[in-house]
């Protein structure tokens, strides 16, 4: 039996706002595999680490303290399923767990708001929290193998580095999404630079259209390339990249070239586990998830 | 091997034929590698140009964005040539080259650091600046602006508004509170913009009205 284990859940910004179905069909599925989750009201924008941090890096320590802090105050670990935002408590904690003084210039500057903070609260993504309930566990959870379905994982960045401060056994060639992957019955196929980033992060998506859609198309053609059904994903601004680079690059071409399903790990595994596709938000997707659906037996 | 295709709608510039090279005895500011060191890029000075950042940076092969060409720049002291320059802002910030330096450099913080000086000096973009105001404005900066979003998560069975700082003004609030104390408002000119977006809407609705009497 799995032991059940209690969360403070961070939604952040893209996922409640922009792509509920990943929130839906993370509230849905983590319940049943002993994760529960637990409100973090009034938490704000981790905030971004690649523009936020990149306009002012002592502003940026200072709101994902608070929103560290108030986990700390609900006396949970944060749990997330944005590689942004795990970045950058990530690495605010790091932070102030190595240089006091920073510490006390965070605690300066919530004087006055009631805000307590010693930095005691851990940050988790929820792909680290499912993998060590461990794949032979999972394993047991799944009623609808998804045999034949060909998937093209997407790790992203911020979920694997900077590896000195993540807890993954290597720094590269990474395998253990491929594994929870295979564990629901597809087959997560190779392809070239797997392990590329997406070309949304760092103020590119928004101020670079063009640079982040090329990075973006890079990846899907090498996924087509291979004849993948989807793109598999742990992060919801990965996941709005692909949704949104697909959707202007077909726009720009006057033809619909690119109609790769993105799908992110919890939906996957929902699907495996035989929740239905509208439960877990597959009908609320920009790219239509059916082709990809219909290759999943029955 | 990522390969810059035909594809690539990006336009790269690489010849002094069509960029002049950079005069190193102009401008030179000495200053700016400590501002560097202390504004997030402490270990700036431990790099001796082997090339790892680049040859393992995915912006790098779409556009002529060069992390070690920046980096040997600041600490030629190019302070103006490297904050005004466009290529400062392709980095997707994903780490690679922080993750293969050999010397500990940690170009993408040194990137950031770089950033964070850029915009205390007036180097803003535009859809940055527009985020910005959004974290002080709605303290998430992808915020739940229209009815059409929150339509979307009831349409996946999820309560319209969420539990974060949408839902509780009392926490985009201590937000604000945060952004004013941290100079962060003064900073992105955060007053000046919400001005000139509500004239600019003034404007538009204006416009509107005009054009349904015609």
């Amino acid at each position: 039996m799995t032991e059940t284990q209690t969360y403070s859940f961070f939604l952040g910004c893209v996922m409640p706002n922009r792509f509920p179905n990943i929130e839906k069909s993370i509230r849905v599925v983590l319940p049943k595999i002993g994760i529960e989750l637990e409100e973090l009201e009034g938490a704000s924008c981790c905030p971004a680490p690649g523009v936020i941090r990149s306009f002012s890096e002592p502003t940026w320590l200072a709101i994902a303290s608070r929103n560290l802090a108030l986990a700390e105050k609900a006396g949970h670990d944060i749990i997330t399923g944005c590689n942004g935002c795990y970045g950058t408590f990530k690495e605010a904690l790091l932070e102030v767990r190595e240089h006091p003084d920073r510490l006390k210039e965070v605690q300066k500057v919530f004087k006055g708001l009631g805000l307590k903070y010693k930095a005691k609260a851990e940050a988790k993504h929820l792909i680290e929290v499912i993998y060590d309930i461990g794949i032979e566990e999972l394993t047991k959870k799944v009623t609808r193998p998804l045999t034949g379905l060909k998937v093209g994982v997407h790790y992203g960045c911020h979920l694997l580095k900077p590896s000195k401060n993540r807890p993954w056994k290597q720094t590269e060639r990474h395998t253990f999404l491929d594994e929870l992957v295979e564990l629901t019955g597809a087959e997560s196929v190779s392809y070239t630079d797997k392990f590329m980033c997406c070309g949304a992060g760092g103020g590119v998506r928004g101020s670079n259209a063009p640079v982040s859609n090329d990075i973006a198309t890079e990846k899907l053609d090498n996924m087509m390339d291979v004849g993948v059904d989807c793109v598999l994903n742990v992060c919801s601004f990965c996941h709005l990249q692909f949704e949104v680079a697909q959707a202007q690059v077909n726009k720009e071409l006057a033809e619909k070239k690119y109609q790769m399903p993105v799908i992110y790990y919890t939906q996957l595994l929902g699907l495996a586990m035989g929740l239905e596709p509208e439960e877990l938000g597959f009908h609320q997707h920009m790219i239509k998830t059916q082709p990809m659906l219909d290759k999943i037996p029955e | 091997m990522i390969q810059a295709s035909a594809r690539s709608r990006c336009v790269t510039v690489t010849t002094t034929e069509e960029k002049p090279a950079v005069d190193v005895d102009d401008d030179v500011d000495l200053e700016f590698v400590e501002m560097i060191k202390k504004t997030g890029g402490p270990n700036i000075q431990n790099c001796y140009q082997c090339g790892t950042c680049s040859g393992s940076c995915p912006a790098g092969a779409f556009t002529n964005y060069l992390v070690r060409g920046i980096i040997r720049k600041a600490l030629l002291g190019l302070k103006e040539e490297v904050i005004s320059s466009p290529d400062l802002w392709f980095c997707t910030t994903c780490y690679a080259c922080t993750d293969r330096c050999p010397q500990d450099v940690k170009p993408t913080d040194v990137i950031k650091a770089i950033r964070n000086v850029a915009v205390a000096e007036g180097y803003m973009l535009g859809p940055h600046q527009k985020v910005a105001a959004k974290v002080v404005e709605a303290a998430h900066a992808v915020p739940l602006d229209k009815e059409s979003w929150q339509n979307l998560r009831v349409k996946v069975g999820l309560e319209p508004v969420p539990p974060n700082a949408s839902g509780n003004p009392w926490a985009i609030d201590e937000i604000r509170k945060i952004t004013k104390k941290s100079g962060f408002e003064k900073l992105i000119g955060y007053e000046e913009f919400m001005k000139a977006q509500k004239e600019k809407a003034k404007k538009k609705a204006e416009e509107k009205k005009s054009q349904k009497k015609e």
